[in-house]
C-alpha cells in the first residue's frame, strides 16, 4: 500500500521579464487575451521527470544540493505548488512543517495564532482546544503564550511552529529541512517526536542536509541532482554515492581556486618585473649624456632604485608567504591520497602523501625537510620534520622527490593549511612555503576538536547504550 | 460555472478559518492602542462631526433635495462616505493582500481567495460600527427612522458581493502587474467623485444634463449609494429596480472577478 505516488512530475518554473510583463499588460487591455498573454519568457525546469513511490509507514528521505528541487517536491506533494505534468497521488491527511510558523502574525498574542494557525493546518476549534495545553508545553512556552509573537524569540517561534505543526497528527508528515534552525535541546526533543511518528507507522517524508540523521531514521532514500532522481535506495548506499558526489564536485572546485589563485600571483609578478624594467630604461637612457654632477645624481637614484627593488623583494615575500634564498628550491608540492591520485578533499579515515619535488643547484651536506599543518582558526594542528626525527642529512644534489606519507588523517572536518620547507638544521632557511597549500577534510562526522583521535565506545552489560544502526562508512567512499 | 459552485462549496469549509482571520485583523488593528475597540466607533465619529463643523457651519450648502436644516448635507454625506469607505479600503487591501500574505500562500496549503474575503469582511465589520454612529446622528439632527431602514441588509448584501467581485479581480491581477495599485488609488479616487456622495442625483447640473445622468446611472456604485441615502437620509422606497439590476452586475463581476483569480492561482506561490 503505497502513502504517496509520485508519478512522472515535471515542475517547471517561469520567469517574467519588466519589459514582457508590460507588453503583456497591453495586450492584455488591448486584445483581452490575458491567459495568452502570460506566457514566461525564460524556464527553469526545478524538477525533471521524477517518479518514487513511498510506502505508508516508511520514511523515505530526500537528499541533494541546494537547488536541486527537494523544496519543490515537497511543495508539489502538499499540494501548495501544481506540477507542470505528471501526477502525485496520496492517501491521508498530510502536515508540511515546510517553514514553521509561517502564519503567525506579530501582533497577536501565541494563544491566538495557535488557534488561527492550527485552523489552517486542518484542525478544527475543538481539536486545538484539546490539544492546546499539549502544544503550549511541547512548546515550553507557558509564560510567554499571552504575549504578541512579535516578542518572542526566533527559537520560541520556532518551537511554537513546530509543536503546532506535529499535533495536526498527520498520516503523511513532510520534513523540510526545519530542524536546522532549533537549539541543542530542542531538536532531539524533535527528532523524539518525528521517531515516535515512525514507532506508530506513519509516512515521514524528510527533507535535510543532515545526512547522518538521514542515514538514522530513513528506510529509503532517494537523491536529488538538478531536479532528477540519481538513485532511490538504501540509505548508507545512497548517501555514499551523494558524498562521492560532492566531493568530486568540491574538488574540481578547490583546484580551479587554486589555479586561479596561481594566475593572479602569476600575473602580479609579471607587472611587477615589467614596471622595474621600465624603471631602469628610465634611468639609464637619462644617464646617457650628463655632466658629472648629473651622473652623481643618477647614481644617488640608482641607489634608492635598488633599495625600492629589495624592498619589493621583502614585500612579494611577505606576501607570497615564501621566503629564503632558495639554495635548495622546493618547485612544487602536491597532496595525494594514498592510491597516488592527486586531490584536495579528504576523508579523515583517509591517508595522504605530501608530495614534494625539490632541487638543490649545488651540493649541500645541512638541509631538513618539515611539513607543518594549521587549522582555519590558523591553529598549528601538527608539525614535523626530519631532524626533528632523528633523520640525517648527508647529502643533496639536483633533482628530487620528498614524500610525507601519512597513513590516515584524523583530522575533524574543516579546511586546513600546510607549510612545507626545507631548511638547515640551525633553522636557517633555504625555502619555506607558509600556508600556501590548502585541502578540506570532509564526513558524516560530528566530533569537535583538533584531531580525530582514533576511539571506539564500549560499556558494561549493565549499561544499555545503542549502538547507531549504520557506521560512518564516508571513508569507504574513497576507495 | 460548475467549477465555482464546487470551489464555494470547498471554501465553506474554511468558514472558521475565515472567521479567525477577520477576528485576528480587527484584533490585530488596534492591538497596542489605550482605546482599542472604541476607535472603531470614535473613527467615524470624529469625522461626523468635522463634517458637521464645516458643512453645518462654514460652508452650508443648500440644495433643495437634501432639505433646509444646513446639518442635513454632513449626514448626507456621511450615508455615502461610510458605505464608500468600506469599499475603498477592501479594494486598496486586495491590490496587497496577496503579497503581504506571499508566505502563507508559498508555504501552508488553503484556498488563497479566503484572504480577499478576509479583507472584505473586516472592513464590512468595520462599516458594521460605524453605521450606529450614523443612525445616531439621523435622531440627533431632528430627522427619523423609517420603516425603509429595514432595506439596508439588502443594499449591504449587493455592496458586499460587488466588493468582493472586485476585491478577487483586483488582487489577482496585481500579482502579475503591480501597477494595479498605483493605478488603482488613482481610479478610486475618480470613481469616488463619479459616484453621487458629495452631490445628490438631483442636483441641478446633473438634473439639466442627459450625458452626465447615463455616466452616473452606469455606475453600480451609484445604485448602492442611493440605496444607503434612500433607506438612511431621505428614509423613503430605495430604486429596488436599479438595484436589483446592480445586483445582477456584482454577480457577474464576482463570477468575472472569481474565474480570474481561479485562473491564475497556481500562478501565486511563484509570483507572490
Amino acid at each position: 500500500m503505497y502513502a504517496i505516488e509520485v508519478d512522472n512530475v515535471t515542475r517547471i518554473y517561469q520567469k517574467y521579464s519588466a519589459r514582457h510583463r508590460f507588453q503583456t499588460f497591453k495586450s492584455a487591455l488591448l486584445k483581452g487575451d490575458l491567459f495568452r498573454a502570460l506566457k514566461p519568457d525564460e524556464l527553469v525546469t526545478a524538477l525533471d521527470g521524477v517518479t518514487f513511490k513511498v510506502r505508508k509507514g516508511e520514511t523515505f528521505g530526500i537528499i541533494g544540493e541546494n537547488g536541486s528541487g527537494k523544496s519543490t517536491l515537497l511543495k508539489i506533494i502538499a499540494g501548495i505548488t501544481k506540477p507542470t505534468s505528471g501526477t502525485v497521488k496520496t492517501q491521508g491527511k498530510i502536515s508540511a512543517l515546510i517553514e514553521l510558523g509561517a502564519g503567525f502574525h506579530p501582533e497577536i498574542s501565541g494563544r491566538e495564532n495557535i488557534f488561527i494557525n492550527g485552523i489552517m493546518l486542518g484542525l478544527s476549534k475543538k481539536e486545538i482546544q484539546e490539544k492546546f495545553n499539549e502544544i503550549v508545553r511541547f512548546a515550553e512556552l507557558e509564560d510567554f503564550i499571552d504575549a504578541p509573537v512579535k516578542t518572542y524569540s526566533s527559537g520560541m517561534y520556532m518551537r511554537l511552529g513546530f509543536s503546532i505543526a506535529i499535533n495536526v497528527n498527520p498520516d503523511i508528515l513532510l520534513v523540510d529541512e526545519v530542524l536546522a534552525v532549533g537549539d541543542a535541546a530542542f531538536v532531539p526533543k524533535c527528532l523524539d517526536r518525528i521517531d515516535d511518528f515512525r514507532r506508530r507507522k506513519k509516512t515521514i517524508l524528510f527533507v535535510s542536509h543532515d545526512l547522518a540523521t538521514v542515514k538514522k531514521i530513513c528506510d529509503r532514500v532517494a537523491w536529488l541532482k538538478a531536479g532528477k532522481i540519481m538513485t532511490i535506495g538504501d540509505p548508507s548506499r545512497v548517501v555514499d554515492a551523494y558524498l562521492q558526489d560532492v566531493m568530486e564536485r568540491q574538488e574540481r572546485e578547490f583546484e580551479r581556486r587554486q589555479e586561479e589563485l596561481r594566475r593572479q600571483a602569476e600575473i602580479r609578478k609579471k607587472e611587477e618585473l615589467q614596471d622595474r624594467e621600465e624603471r631602469r630604461q628610465a634611468i639609464e637612457l637619462r644617464g646617457e649624456a650628463l655632466t658629472s654632477r648629473e651622473t652623481e645624481k643618477l647614481e644617488v637614484e640608482k641607489g634608492k632604485e635598488k633599495k625600492r627593488e629589495e624592498e619589493v623583494r621583502k614585500e612579494e615575500e611577505r606576501r607570497e608567504q615564501r621566503w629564503g634564498k632558495r639554495e635548495i628550491e622546493i618547485t612544487r608540492v602536491t597532496l595525494k591520497n594514498l592510491q597516488g591520485q592527486a586531490k584536495h578533499v579528504f576523508s579523515p579515515e583517509e591517508g595522504m602523501l605530501i608530495e614534494m619535488e625539490v632541487v638543490a643547484y649545488s651540493r649541500i651536506e645541512d638541509f631538513v625537510f618539515g611539513i607543518g599543518i594549521f587549522n582555519s582558526q590558523g591553529i598549528y594542528v601538527y608539525g614535523t620534520n626530519t631532524h626533528l626525527e632523528d633523520y640525517t642529512p648527508i647529502s643533496i644534489e639536483g633533482e628530487g622527490k620528498v614524500v610525507c606519507r601519512i597513513e590516515k588523517l584524523n583530522l575533524i572536518n574543516g579546511t586546513y593549511y600546510l607549510d612545507v620547507a626545507t631548511h638547515k638544521r640551525d633553522g636557517y632557511p633555504y625555502d619555506y612555503h607558509r600556508n600556501l597549500y590548502s585541502f578540506l577534510v570532509t564526513s558524516t562526522h560530528r566530533d569537535e576538536g583538533i584531531t580525530r583521535l582514533p576511539h571506539t565506545w564500549e560499556v558494561t552489560d549493565n549499561i544499555k547504550l545503542k549502538p547507531p544502526e549504520v557506521k560512518a562508512v564516508a571513508g569507504k567512499a574513497n576507495q | 460555472m460548475l467549477k465555482i459552485l464546487t470551489n464555494l462549496k470547498n471554501l465553506y469549509r474554511y468558514r472558521v478559518l475565515i472567521q479567525s482571520l477577520v477576528v485576528r485583523e480587527l484584533k490585530a488593528r488596534y492591538r497596542g492602542t489605550v482605546l482599542g475597540f472604541i476607535w472603531s466607533f470614535f473613527n467615524p465619529l470624529l469625522l461626523m462631526i468635522v463634517y458637521t463643523i464645516v458643512f453645518g457651519y462654514i460652508i452650508k450648502p443648500r440644495d433643495p433635495s437634501i432639505g433646509g436644516s444646513p446639518w442635513y448635507y454632513a449626514l448626507f454625506l456621511f450615508s455615502g462616505v461610510l458605505p464608500w469607505t468600506w469599499f475603498s479600503s477592501s479594494s486598496l487591501e486586495s491590490a496587497n493582500v496577496l503579497m503581504i500574505h506571499g508566505n502563507l500562500i508559498k508555504k501552508i496549503l488553503f484556498p488563497a481567495e479566503v484572504l480577499p474575503i478576509v479583507v472584505v469582511t473586516s472592513n464590512f465589520i468595520h462599516f458594521l460600527f460605524g453605521l450606529p454612529i450614523l443612525l445616531l446622528f439621523v435622531l440627533i439632527f431632528g430627522k427619523s427612522w423609517t420603516i425603509y431602514l429595514l432595506f439596508l441588509p439588502l443594499v449591504m448584501l449587493v455592496q458586499y458581493i460587488f466588493t468582493l467581485g472586485f476585491g478577487l479581480l483586483i488582487s489577482s491581477l496585481t500579482v502579475h502587474f503591480r501597477d494595479i495599485k498605483d493605478i488603482l488609488a488613482n481610479l478610486l479616487t475618480f470613481w469616488f467623485f463619479a459616484t453621487p456622495i458629495v452631490y445628490p442625483m438631483t442636483f441641478e447640473t446633473i438634473a439639466k444634463s442627459r450625458a452626465l445622468k447615463i455616466f452616473l446611472n452606469l455606475n453600480p456604485m451609484t445604485h448602492i449609494m442611493q440605496g444607503y441615502q434612500y433607506s438612511v437620509f431621505y428614509g423613503r422606497l430605495l430604486p429596488w429596480k436599479r438595484l436589483s439590476v446592480t445586483f445582477g452586475v456584482a454577480i457577474i463581476l464576482f463570477i468575472i472577478g472569481y474565474y480570474i483569480f481561479d485562473r491564475l492561482r497556481d500562478s501565486f506561490p511563484e509570483e507572490v
